[in-house]
């Protein structure tokens, strides 16, 4: 096949690429420039994108013997990304903007871009599977659970899974840093990368403070409806959260206070004691779906974020999405999340988390 | 493959090859006192000779740099420097808005950090800068303006300004000209003493000579302060250890293309013509930009209207053809060519370009691979389309 390889500059990216060409497929390489003003340097294991990144991505195509381009994706990565993080984190909702690059950077505009250019697949380095099924191509979770992905990819379609690679599935990250410095890729020692690409300091409420205009507002005891502190504004806040509350009071009990809910449009964030966090109905719109749907009650397990459990539930395709009834209570759950649906290891689909509620 | 980016740089003439491998193992500093010393230096004063007489210049006028971009540095700044050091209410530079980067940089660099201020030329629609255009930015009180640059053939659309005509309005003025001519010497008889300049840029691997060595042409009378301190060398201008070999081999490429010049450019014009009359028809909404008369023999530069340059680059040297998108790159992302967008192209346009330029070394072959591989190659760019900007 003639592949499209996405070179990060780092090792699974560069290791995968060379995979594909192992395997006997035509590789060219390209790097991905996401942002407006790349720095010329990367710091610590944070950040992407620099020309440094650039420059270790051209070299790793020169080690596969792939050519290699830079495509600027920085305007739709603005739009697409940044922007939707921005917007949904002042609508009082937690995203994952990695998904959202998945979704719209990756697997579509880039493999849209890619199979107009005459190429067949695209390959990345995220750790998951694609197997064939009796349906077609189906996206499972990688054999390493440590580095699994396949809950950053759950909202590709069948379509895109069957044009896309992931040769390092079958690996452990060990392997694959091992296979890199085998392979005399240069970056096999580079840390990893964590958090937010676009945050590079890893301050994201610092970083939303400069995006978002807030105002301070009132923190409030959900049990009593007390007025117990103040907060800068209740967009930094995310549910299940219990840090940076700065609440001048104890609580009677002793007892730890979270933020159970926060309410952008009154500004008020709302704290209480875990067991108000406890939930076992999650509501979730916009499903994107991987393959068959699945049938109303069937047994599923379900994870809701990035390196969360995977929780047994049910599954009811509804008119504005899915209810996903979990078997035991779970602690904390952020609107705006997104709750990936398994069966065992297969993924079946993604969907954007509304609202979550406690039931009997 | 075909090579069709001559423009960018263009292969080495193999005698000038050997004329600069010749003299790598040599010992000898140009400035040294002793035999292999001043062995070294006759070298580099037979070469200043030998360029000067090329490009209709005196030898004291030729100041050897590192390349092109050093010498517009040079040319642009130091002579800015100087002469606000003697007039002090001299602090403002005028560049034409197609520049090479090499000089719109600097320029900007002058007017953001250095307390100077930049007048943009505008270009006209086929990237030429006219005698009215530079009136009108020299403005109704010309005496603030230290140095103009314009260049002679643009790189990208290949466009030739009649610098004699632009020079005239500056003299008016007493007002100091730059001319990056970097593009000009392998395709047009380029004489310094006739073009009313002060001073100008050549570069070593744009003419068949090496990398790393150009030369600024100044006049003995124009005042430069340099870039770089040290040793004195190249009449305090430029310091540093001059580079020989790489010099004797610059002179020796330019040699060349004084003999080869006019045969070349009847051979590779007409060869040029051919490769514009093809891609025409093989795309009817594709657009010859530029000058078509008064543009260097070697250079086509289109628009594919609907297709990312990006692409069609990619989808090109897939088959083997060489080409560039003619503008500049920002961390290897082509950006909309400034030239285009002076030209008056909306931002589409300009990133939907391409520019195939030939050279000595080209031949029939090279043009019929380019016209077999851009049929496919402007279908898919097509469907893949425009990306956001």
């Amino acid at each position: 096949m003639k592949v499209l390889a996405a070179l990060s500059g780092g090792v699974d990216s560069a290791v995968a690429a060379a995979r594909a060409a192992d395997a006997g497929h035509d590789v060219t390489a390209v790097h991905l420039a996401l942002s407006r003003n790349p720095q010329s340097h990367r710091t610590g294991a944070r950040g992407c994108c620099t020309i440094e990144d650039s420059n270790d991505a051209f070299r790793a195509a020169d080690m596969i013997g792939a050519p290699f381009y830079v495509w600027d994706l920085s305007a739709e990565f603005q739009e697409k990304v940044i922007e939707d993080f921005i917007s949904e984190y002042s609508q009082g909702r937690t995203p994952n903007p990695c998904l959202r690059c998945n979704e719209s950077i990756k697997f579509e505009a880039v493999l849209e871009r890619a199979m107009n250019l005459g190429f067949d697949a695209v390959v990345t380095g995220h750790y998951a599977r694609v197997i064939n099924g009796p349906h077609g191509a189906e996206l499972h979770r990688a054999v390493d659970p440590d580095k699994d992905q396949s809950y950053v990819l759950g909202v590709m379609t069948a379509e895109q899974i069957s044009h896309s690679l992931f040769p390092l599935g079958d690996s452990t990250k060990t392997q694959v840093r091992a296979e890199a410095a085998e392979r005399g890729i240069l970056v096999a020692a580079k840390p990893d990368s964590h958090d937010i690409c676009f945050i590079p300091d890893g301050d994201t409420a610092g970083w939303l403070a400069r995006q978002i205009e807030t105002t301070p507002g009132d923190v409030i005891d959900a049990e009593t409806g007390n007025k117990v502190g103040t907060h800068k504004g209740a967009q930094a806040f995310t549910v299940g959260q219990r840090r940076g509350l700065a609440l001048g009071n104890p609580t009677g009990d002793g007892e730890r206070r979270y933020v159970v809910d926060v309410d952008v449009k009154q500004n008020v964030v709302m704290i209480g004691p875990p067991t108000l966090l406890d939930i076992n109905v999650i509501e979730a719109i916009n499903p994107r779906w991987s393959g068959p749907l699945p049938h109303n009650g069937q047994n599923i397990e379900v994870q809701v974020r990035a390196h969360g459990e995977s929780l047994p539930a049910t599954v009811s395709v509804t008119d504005s999405g899915v209810t996903i009834t979990l078997k035991d209570f779970l602690r904390g759950v952020a609107a705006g999340q997104a709750a990936v649906m398994y069966d065992g290891t297969r993924v079946i689909g993604s969907a954007t988390i509304s609202r979550s509620r406690r039931e009997a | 493959m075909a090579y069709l980016d001559h423009a960018a740089t263009t292969p080495m003439f193999p005698e000038a090859v050997a004329a600069m491998t010749e003299l790598l193992a040599e010992p000898g500093n140009p400035s040294s006192l002793h035999a292999s010393g001043r062995l070294s230096r006759r070298h580099v004063e037979e070469a200043r000779e030998t360029v000067a007489r090329v490009l209709g210049a005196r030898a004291g006028e030729i100041v050897f740099t590192a390349g092109g971009t050093e010498a517009d540095n040079i040319g642009l700044k130091g002579i800015a420097w100087s002469e606000r050091n003697f007039y002090p209410h001299k602090r403002r530079v005028l560049v034409s808005s197609v520049e090479h980067h090499a000089i719109l940089d600097p320029a900007e660099w002058l007017s953001g950090d250095d307390g100077f201020e930049l007048t943009l030329i505008a270009s006209d629609a086929r990237g030429r800068i006219t005698p009215e255009a530079l009136r009108e930015a020299l403005g109704d009180d010309p005496s603030d303006v230290a140095v103009v640059s314009i260049m002679l053939a643009n790189n990208e659309v290949g466009t030739v300004n009649d610098i004699s005509s632009l020079t005239e309005v500056t003299r008016e003025f007493g007002i100091r000209f730059h001319t990056d001519a970097v593009q000009a010497p392998a395709w047009l008889p380029v004489q310094f003493s006739e073009l009313g300049v002060c001073a100008m840029t050549v570069s070593g691997h744009k003419v068949g000579g090496p990398h790393g060595v150009g030369a600024l042409v100044i006049s003995r009378d124009c005042k430069v302060t340099p870039l770089v301190h040290g040793g004195g060398q190249e009449r305090d201008v430029r310091s540093g250890t001059l580079d020989t070999p790489a010099i004797v081999a610059f002179a020796k490429a330019l040699e060349i293309v004084e003999l080869r010049r006019d045969q070349e450019v009847a051979r590779i014009s007409a060869l040029r013509d051919q490769l514009v009359q093809r891609v025409l028809e093989i795309d009817d909404s594709a657009v010859y930009n530029g000058d078509h008369v008064g543009r260097l023999a070697n250079n086509a530069h289109f628009t594919f209207p609907g297709c990312l340059g990006d692409s069609l680059l990619m989808l090109l040297d897939a088959q083997g053809v060489e080409c560039s998108v003619g503008s500049a790159c920002n961390a290897g992302v082509p950006q909309p060519s400034h030239v285009l967008l002076a030209m008056g192209a909306n931002d589409n346009d300009a990133r939907s370009t391409l520019r195939f330029t030939l050279g000595y070394s080209s031949t029939q072959e090279d043009v019929d691979a380019l016209i077999a591989a851009l049929p496919s190659a402007i279908e898919r760019a097509r469907r893949a389309g425009m990306p956001k900007s």
